[in-house]
């Protein structure tokens, strides 16, 4: 697709001549798009008239590549899919296939899918906290949110091997037990991390830049949210309590106790302080459901290296940092995928991009842009 | 006084005189080797490392690599992440606007070789150096950190073999491959 710089308007002024919109590329390669999006902008001076993502800069099949994989095979592929949280959807991924071959999880499984799942929730809250701050600005909120972010990481690796790329949950369970230490290292981290949580939300939450840049941009009211589809911290920044952890609880989710923070007005501020305040939340959870894990099998018993489940088909979702993230499976009784399909939240709320942007200065689009918090991977798939 | 082929070594290490011969080409090279500007061409996975390498604990800056959004004024671009066939235009025509000399980093399988999309895909370009001359080849999926940082020491050691006579190389500077790097007393 060109710039279509034909349909911009133009428009006839008193004083004789005419005025022309201006239509500016922004992207795929832009520090602020968040990857390879590309933001096709038509200006009134520096006012947003109307903002059109492009999409399809990292469309990598991974829903055909899915078919000529077994179900095993299909776990590392779902890794690269939402790049910033990739145990989200190994997990959404594993769900769907346990319910589909009807596969029992063992307890002490769901228990460490909910710590790493947690984990992985502040890490890539972090991500989009730290560059939101970038966005406007404020680059040593990034450095100080990646050092928190780095931590978490640091876990990770310890506990399977890998920095970015999981292929932890597996269908049936995870794929190994806890490392000696492990959970007292994290605790402490949990400690810590409350208190740079404190000083971030005074630091960057706090500034009268920040709110100056944040506050009152991209208003998303609740009835559109709900309207576009919209889900997660966008949501939820506007009013929407809609969280699957609570609304449609999966897993161990029902034993724990959290809160599901709710912003008022549905600008970038909201949305931003939201996933600030669900960090708070996630550690509570981690703490809680290492308090109630038990000794017990990671792996259910009898999966087999080969899945073939009956035919049919399975959808499952669960509530990743982006929002609710579902996988279908089709089956058609062979031990590979017939269809899969991801139901992308990332891609649902960078729907909201054209509506939040006008009307706003050009430099406030990718402040808003930020605030959708969009990974492209997941994007387009 | 000295005269000098290897100008790195006698200013890194101290032992210059108040004068220095020199020939242009290597000192030419030891100021392009230490000031890499760095385009960071991410587009997936591989970017977050490439981020991460940037930052508190791994903090290439100290290599004199800084990451900089704009191909008129960078050096190196690194490619880190999966190439398709929609991005593949842009990163050649970005890479294209890059005032020579320049270099290319493939960052991860998928830049080297399409990596876990090689196969059953239709979308993806298998390796950037289908589009672009690529200088250093980095495994890993995703690499880490270090691993980027030693493939910018790697290009730093390729740069000083550079001649500004085109097609010719320098002799006696070249060191790569290093294997076994323990104990080689520099």
């Amino acid at each position: 697709m060109g710039l279509d710089v034909e349909s911009r308007r133009v428009v006839e002024v008193e004083e004789g001549g005419t005025v022309e919109e201006l239509v500016v590329n922004v992207g795929p390669s832009h520090p602020s798009t968040h990857g390879v999006c590309r933001v096709i902008a038509h200006l009134d001076s520096e006012i947003v008239t109307k903002a059109e993502p492009v999409i399809g800069h990292l469309h990598r099949g991974i829903e055909k590549m899915a078919e000529n994989r077994t179900y095993l095979q299909v776990v590392p592929l779902t890794d690269r899919l939402d790049y910033v949280g990739s145990m989200y959807a190994n997990w959404a991924y594993c769900r769907a296939v346990e319910r589909l071959a009807s596969i029992r999880v063992p307890d002490r499984a769901e228990y460490l899918r909910v710590i790493v799942c947690e984990m992985q929730r502040i890490a890539s809250h972090m991500m989009a906290i730290g560059s939101a701050g970038a966005d406007s600005g404020a680059v040593t909120q990034f450095v100080y949110a990646f050092d928190q972010r780095e931590r978490i990481i640091e876990h990770f690796e310890e506990l399977c091997g890998a920095r970015l790329t999981y292929n932890y949950v597996r269908p049936g369970g995870v794929s190994h037990d806890l490392p000696e230490g492990w959970i007292e290292s994290l605790l402490a981290f949990c400690e810590s991390h409350r208190k740079g949580l404190d000083m971030m939300d005074k630091l960057f939450f706090g500034n009268v830049i920040a709110r100056g840049r944040m506050k009152g941009v991209g208003v998303l009211s609740a009835e559109e949210a709900v309207a576009w589809g919209a889900s997660g911290p966008v949501a939820r920044g506007s009013g929407v309590e809609w969280d699957l952890r609570k609304h449609d609880p999966y897993s161990v989710y029902p034993r724990l106790d959290f809160e599901v923070p709710i912003g008022s007005n549905g600008d970038c501020y909201d949305r931003g302080r939201v996933r600030l305040l669900e960090c708070y939340e996630s550690c509570s959870i981690i703490e809680q459901a290492i308090a109630q894990l038990e000794p017990g099998a990671i792996m259910a018993d009898g999966v087999p290296r080969l899945l073939a489940p009956l035919p049919g088909d399975a959808y499952d979702h669960i509530e990743s940092a982006r929002g609710s993230l579902g996988v279908y499976l089709v089956s058609d009784g062979s031990p590979r995928p017939y269809r899969m399909k991801v139901r992308s939240p990332a891609f649902c709320n960078l729907a909201l991009l054209p509506m939040l942007a006008e009307g706003h200065l050009l430099s406030d689009l990718v402040v808003i842009l930020g605030s959708l918090d969009p990974v492209f991977g997941e994007v387009d798939r | 006084m000295a005269i000098v082929d290897r100008l790195g070594e006698k200013l890194d290490g101290g032992r210059g005189g108040s004068v220095i011969l020199t020939s242009v080409d290597a000192l030419l090279d030891y100021c392009r080797g230490k000031s890499l500007w760095a385009m960071p061409m991410g587009t997936a996975c591989c970017a977050m490392e490439l981020i991460a390498a940037s930052f508190s604990k791994f903090d290439f800056d100290r290599h004199g690599t800084i990451p900089f959004f704009d191909p008129r004024h960078t050096d190196v671009m690194i490619v880190a992440g999966t190439i398709t066939h929609k991005m593949a235009p842009v990163i050649k025509r970005l890479y294209e606007q890059m005032a020579d000399p320049k270099w290319v980093i493939a960052m991860g399988n998928c830049a080297v070789s399409g990596g876990i999309f090689y196969y059953d895909t239709y979308s993806v370009v298998r390796g950037v150096d289908e589009i672009l001359p690529v200088d250093v080849h980095i495994a890993g999926c995703p690499p880490r950190p270090e691993s980027l940082q030693d493939g910018v020491l790697r290009l730093r050691e390729i740069i000083a073999t550079e001649s500004i006579a085109p097609g010719h190389k320098r002799k006696g500077a070249f060191t790569l491959p290093r294997d076994a790097a323990e104990g080689d007393g520099e």
